[in-house]
């Protein structure tokens, strides 16, 4: 099943320039992991060493941040448009 | 929508990429800022002063033409913080739409700081875009550098940075 992700602005240089691109997958877990097996440069950008998706880095199926469904392991169906939306963060030294 | 001032663009060099590097070798281009803009980064962080502003800029081909102020809504200290939520992200980016520009990057202020990258700054950093930042000293706006990510997300390069 494939299932829109629509991509940020500092990531489509990884995807060819695509502002939408399609996946396979029945979790969002699934689905990235299918996304970054194409475009293997986001991985870094997305995930921290330890696996992790980045704490800035927010998905959301629809219009809800999977943090407050299933995380990784929410289901998508077919229809769902997943979205990667950044956080911007930073600061002074401390 | 009407005049945009990117047009200015077609003066500018024509060997980067859309995402600022040359083509050949590593060097960063030049970021320009329209007078405007740069007047409007210093003004958002002098009103903002003592804690951090921020906010997105907002052009074509390097060229910020427009920046648009975005709340700080982080909860870890604004004197030493900023953050900006998904939805001010977005909003960021229909904005850039809506002007049929691009959104290049974001500027914030580092209140009695230098205008350098902080480990915070590179923990957080999304590649590609610009990263101005504007020391403010005693509330008055001084030094404005840009960065760029390194690919390998282990350091910034500085960009320079012009106004015109």
């Amino acid at each position: 099943m494939a299932t829109k992700i629509l991509i940020p602005t500092p990531l489509r240089s990884y995807t060819g320039n695509q502002d939408v691109v399609e996946a396979e997958g029945n979790t969002v877990g699934e689905l990235l992991a299918n996304m970054t097996a194409r475009y293997t440069d986001l991985s870094k950008h997305l995930y921290a060493d330890d696996g992790k998706l980045r704490s800035f880095v927010n998905i959301y199926v629809n219009d809800d941040d999977i943090r407050y469904l299933e995380r990784e392991q929410t289901p998508v169906a077919s229809g769902d448009t997943v979205s990667i939306i950044p956080s911007v963060a930073g600061g002074e030294r401390s | 929508m009407g005049h945009w001032p990117g047009e200015k663009r077609a003066s500018l060099p024509i060997l980067s990429d859309a995402s600022g590097y040359l083509l050949r070798g590593m060097a960063l281009s030049m970021l320009v800022l329209h007078a405007a803009a740069e007047a409007g980064i210093r003004r958002h962080a002098r009103e903002s002063y003592p804690y951090e502003c921020c906010g997105a800029l907002i052009g074509c081909n390097q060229v910020v033409s427009e920046v648009f102020a975005l709340p700080n809504t982080t909860e870890e200290g604004p004197r030493r913080r900023f953050l900006i939520r998904p939805v001010d992200y977005q909003a960021a980016e229909l904005r850039a739409t809506e002007l049929g520009a691009e959104l290049l990057g974001f500027y914030h202020s580092h209140p009695d700081s230098p205008a350098e990258p902080s480990q915070y700054d590179l923990d957080h950093a999304w590649p590609v875009f610009a990263y101005v930042i504007l020391a403010v000293t005693a509330g008055k706006p001084a030094a404005l550098t840009s960065w760029r990510l390194r690919e390998d997300r282990l350091a910034f390069d500085e960009q320079p940075v012009t106004v015109e």
